[in-house]
């Protein structure tokens, strides 16, 4: 009897034993493994999304850049069951054979991303709608409306950048988990920087949906839902009239205009050629121009005002005057001697012709390349500096005051930052404190190792016409302008100094180099450049600001391989100037209009 | 003995109040499963109308069994036997083939099953021949006879492609070890399920190669001893024989869907679209559960059908959804207390046919409770055999229900089987 009663106890204990088994499976399934909650949420639930419309762009004065046109993308949704699906019915329902449909399912599914796919991009308005009205039956797919952008004014596309479709490497960075496959993104210009101001807040409803992909109810009674918000308008600074009118000047030539409200930062024109019309990169047609324009050999992808750098020439030298006379080793009397240039043992640095002995007005009329050479030894030889380190360190601080050699930091992204050599480059090249002024003489005028972007040399401008000082450039406006564009960049220069070299940016455009260009009526100060272009014919530089007083709009244009700055980054910038302060009225000077309008400048190498 | 204070003809209330209980908590799982919540109304149309129908049945026929003269079941028991032997028989022509196996029985709308209620008469023929008086436990007679009974029906099932109903019946093994089948049987047994499973594993050649290796080295170390040597040398020709068999049986015998549905619950094919998708949906069904569950009614897999089946054979994915660990381990628990109240109950038989008849109603709902949750978290292949008092349908849960019912019967009567017994 004991033995049989100690076999019922085994039986017990089996029962027991094999129900904690059971027990213990269940907590890992249960409670300590997430994998099976994360797939039932990923079958079970269904996200309907709702795209907002994206925010419009418009100029300073209220005009419609961009806008949008409805665009939709139909998608499909995973788990997705062949079984329970009418091949036959859906393929005459998008119009396509089976075989077609078959290859897209393939491609949509291993594109897939959080449960969907993209099926087919792009739907036309006339499909939509028969698709729409059929759709029903196949409650595995859906119809997602976007907005596609259009182009009231086909211009500044660098500027404004492009919208695409969302990349895998970008899908992968997005931390807060806001974008879905096939989903839209700002991809460069201000769509990129401003993306989530002008995305707006997509709307979001979560349903439960069977195994056959019907929805059902909502999921949690609505609790996750997020309501669709529309983007914001974005105010930019950029003015339709001087872009337009700026991008009409450059085309056929290669080089950029950049054009600034100095007294608040705002970028007024920004032309880059060659470059291309904004339309060219809609949802519709991006795909078909863009390797084109990527393998074209002009790069006319390429926004050369914030990303080529060129060395500023003479514009340069309206600096070196004002350094020289804040670090107080000249005073706007001292004149150095030129006899048709610069003169040290072998080294000559040659200068045009013009009057002997010129100050620091008459130097910056007549581009005087001697005055510099000397004030440079004057600036960096100080009898307070131990070395030509020091001397050449406090120089290049006002530079770096200036924002020159780094990136300003503007709202659109991919600048780069210029050259402004550290003491130690030369160290390295010379030996340790080895060198002199004259071993680095050609920075004194603007080339050499010195390198600015276009974007750099307006905000010069803009410094000259604040007389002292800076707003980091930008395009934003309106409200939602960021702090950091509302900061003042003071450069240490006495304002006095700027009354100085202002009077002789003044006498270029009456008596001196940009004499040629004056425009009766506006009182223009500029300063030519000529940037030696080891690879070819120089580049045509000009940097000015007008009025003179209460400067309202401040420039820099290069034209590459133009050669002489008088000759055509002059002319431009005037004429941009003119449009800007006299807005429709006709130009005074028709002829040089025409000129600028159609001649063609081939690089030549 | 205390039981004596509830007197003559008393219900045991507590085996009684568990089988209710469970048969509560999973008439709910059904309602659940059956989308009982978006449009209710009393529709016996419904799976969980139906269902209802099919409790009242099981509740009338359990009240009948009181009102039947205990002895009836004891003395016809293997002509009852017979007559369920029979009708698997007769289900192999004139039943109606469902998922591949032809063992239902068309009545109308209503399908029966007869290797559910198979289980019973396997059960009193067992209880009848274990416990007659005659028999020597120790007889070869008496185990091929025993072994009979059980083998019988097997076969039978099997034959109607049934296999996982069939493989119920080895359960009694549980029974035949209460009552005192040698312990080297059951390691024969062991033996042989692991060569089955190694043999299919592994292939015959690689088995055979495996042993003889082993037996070689085994030799080596015993070679002095030649009747060691000849009794390993023979148990190995014996395993190798097995194996063959196995081999044969698994490779020539077994439809291609058989085969496959081995591999994947031994876990050497992985296949979530085909087999194992069931499986899958069940794990995420139940695993999604979490803690305390995602409350009644609001189990997204289950309300969105994605568990196949899931009122019949993964009714236990409703209960791990919508309840979660906590109500999963309560139902666990239930069926626990029931089996050791039937083990309580078994022990406490005075007459010796209602003991091996209790053993018998524990071993088929036990090996049902841990298939059946077992298959449902991939811990037991998917053989389709119901939870018992949970899954929908009127076979099992009238079968389950009679087996209960007349244990309860035959207990309720113990104390005036004194003088049968003796
Ligand atoms: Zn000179």
């Amino acid at each position: 009897m004991t033995y049989n009663q100690n076999r019922s106890t085994v039986i017990r204990l089996i029962i027991v034993v094999f129900a904690l088994i059971l027990i213990t499976k269940l907590f890992y399934l249960q409670v300590i493994s997430d994998t099976y909650a994360k797939k039932s949420r990923s079958l079970s639930v269904r996200t309907v999304t709702e795209f907002p419309d994206r925010g419009l762009i418009i100029d300073r004065n209220g005009e419609i850049i961009v806008f949008n046109e409805d665009a939709y993308n139909l998608v499909v949704h995973y788990p997705f069951s062949e079984k329970k699906f009418n091949k036959s019915g859906f393929c005459d329902l998008v119009g396509m054979d089976s075989v077609e449909v078959e290859e897209r399912l393939i491609k949509a599914k291993k594109s897939q991303y959080n449960g969907k796919g993209v099926f087919m991009k792009n739907i036309t308005s006339a499909d939509f709608a028969r698709i729409q009205e059929g759709l029903f039956q196949f409650q595995q797919f859906s119809i997602e409306a976007r907005s596609d952008r259009k182009y009231k004014h086909n211009i500044a596309a660098h500027t404004l950048g492009y919208v695409a479709e969302i990349s895998r490497t970008e899908l992968e960075r997005d931390a807060e988990d806001y974008y879905d496959i096939g989903e839209y993104i700002g991809k460069s210009g201000l769509e990129k920087y401003y993306e989530t101001h002008l995305r707006g807040i997509k709307g979001r409803q979560l349903y439960l949906r069977d195994n056959a992909g019907r929805l059902k109810e909502r999921y949690v009674g609505g609790a996750n839902d997020v309501e669709a918000k529309i983007g914001e308008v974005l105010p930019i600074s950029l003015d339709v009239l001087i872009q337009e009118y700026g991008e009409k000047l450059m085309a056929g030539k290669t080089g950029s205009i950049v054009a600034i409200e100095p007294s608040s930062g705002e970028i007024l024109a920004m032309v880059t050629s060659p470059g291309y019309k904004p339309e060219m990169f809609s949802m519709k047609n991006l795909s078909k121009n863009y390797n084109a324009l990527l393998r074209d050999k002009s790069k006319p992808l390429i926004n050369r005002a914030v990303n080529s750098n060129y060395p500023p020439g003479s514009t340069f030298k309206v600096f070196m005057a004002l350094i020289g006379l804040q670090e107080g080793v000249i005073t706007p009397n001292t004149r150095f001697r030129c006899n048709g240039g610069f003169h040290l043992g072998s080294l000559t640095v040659r200068c045009h012709g013009h009057a002997p002995s010129p100050n620091v007005g008459y130097s910056i009329q007549t581009s005087c390349n001697a005055f510099y050479c000397n004030l440079y030894r004057e600036i960096l030889h100080q009898d307070r500096f131990e070395n030509i380190e020091d001397g050449y360190n406090n120089w290049k601080s006002y530079l770096d005051r200036m924002g020159l050699g780094q990136k300003l930091g503007t709202d659109i992204s991919a600048e780069k930052p210029g050259n402004v050599p550290k003491a130690e480059h030369f160290h390295r090249i010379h030996g340790k404190n080895r060198w002199n002024y004259a071993r680095i003489i050609s920075m004194s005028i603007g080339q050499g190792e010195l390198l600015l972007s276009p974007l750099q040399m307006a905000n010069m401008a803009a410094m000259v016409a604040n007389r002292g000082y800076y707003y980091t450039p930008h395009f934003i406006k309106g409200d939602s302008v960021p702090a950091m564009f509302k900061e003042k960049h003071e450069l240490g220069i006495e304002q006095k100094h700027f009354d100085v070299v202002v009077d002789g940016m003044n006498k270029v455009m009456l008596q001196g180099t940009g004499a040629y260009v004056k425009i009766p009526g506006i009182d223009i100060c500029g300063k030519t450049g000529t940037a030696q272009n080891p690879h070819g014919e120089n580049h045509s530089l000009f940097i000015a600001f007008a009025p003179k007083d209460n400067p309202k709009i401040a420039i820099a244009t290069v034209v590459e391989n133009a050669g002489y700055g008088a000759t055509w980054a002059a002319p431009m910038c005037t004429l941009m100037i003119e449009k800007y302060l006299n807005r429709d009225t006709v130009s005074q000077r028709p002829f040089l209009e025409e000129k600028m309008f159609n001649t063609e400048i081939k690089i030549v190498k | 003995m205390s039981e004596g204070i509830y007197g003559q003809s008393k219900i045991d209330g507590i085996t009684l109040f568990l089988y209710l209980i469970l048969v509560a908590i999973g008439f709910m799982a059904i309602f659940s499963s059956s989308h009982g919540a978006e449009s209710f109304s009393l529709d016996f149309g419904t799976k969980y109308g139906k269902q209802l129908i099919w409790i009242a049945v099981s509740l009338t026929i359990g009240a009948v069994l009181f009102l039947m003269d205990v002895r009836f079941f004891e003395v016809f028991s293997y002509p009852i036997f017979a007559i369920f032997m029979v009708l698997l028989v007769l289900v192999m022509f004139l039943g109606t083939e469902v998922n591949g196996a032809r063992s239902w029985f068309s009545i109308g709308s209503f399908r029966l099953q007869p290797a559910e209620f198979a289980k019973f008469g396997v059960a009193l023929a067992l209880a009848r021949y274990v416990s007659d008086i005659d028999t020597d436990m120790k007889s070869r007679r008496y185990q091929m006879i025993t072994a009979g009974i059980i083998l019988l029906p097997i076969v039978l099932i099997i034959l109607q492609g049934d296999a996982g109903s069939g493989l119920v019946f080895f359960s009694f093994v549980m029974v035949l070890y209460r009552e005192g089948l040698s312990g080297t049987i059951l390691v024969i047994g062991i033996v042989s399920i692991a060569i089955a499973v190694l043999t299919i594993a592994f292939g015959f050649v690689a088995l055979i190669i495996t042993l003889v290796i082993l037996g070689a080295i085994i030799s080596a170390f015993v070679y002095t001893n030649t009747r060691i040597l000849r009794n390993l040398w023979l148990i190995l020709a014996i395993c190798i024989g097995f194996s063959k068999a196995v081999d044969f049986g698994f490779t020539r015998v077994l439809q291609i869907h058989q085969q496959k549905r081995i591999q994947v619950m031994l876990g050497l094919l992985d296949d979530p679209q085909g087999l194992g998708y069931n499986v899958n949906q069940s794990k995420i069904a139940i695993g999604s559960g979490g803690l305390l569950g995602k409350g009644y009614l609001q189990g997204t897999q289950t309300k969105g059908d994605f568990v196949p089946e899931q009122h019949t054979d993964f009714i236990f994915t409703s209960i791990g959804e919508e309840f979660g660990w906590v109500g999963s381990t309560v139902v666990i628990i239930l069926f626990v207390l029931l089996f050791l109240r039937i083990s309580f109950l078994a022990e406490r038989q005075r007459s010796k046919f209602s003991r091996v008849y209790a053993y018998c109603v524990l071993s088929i709902l036990f090996f049902h409770f841990l298939i059946n949750i077992g298959m449902t978290i991939n811990l037991a292949p998917v053989i389709g055999i119901p939870l018992p008092f949970f899954s929908y349908g009127g076979s099992s849960l009238i079968s389950f229900t009679v087996l209960l019912f007349l244990l309860l019967r035959l207990d309720a009567n113990r104390e005036n089987e004194l003088a049968s017994d003796y």
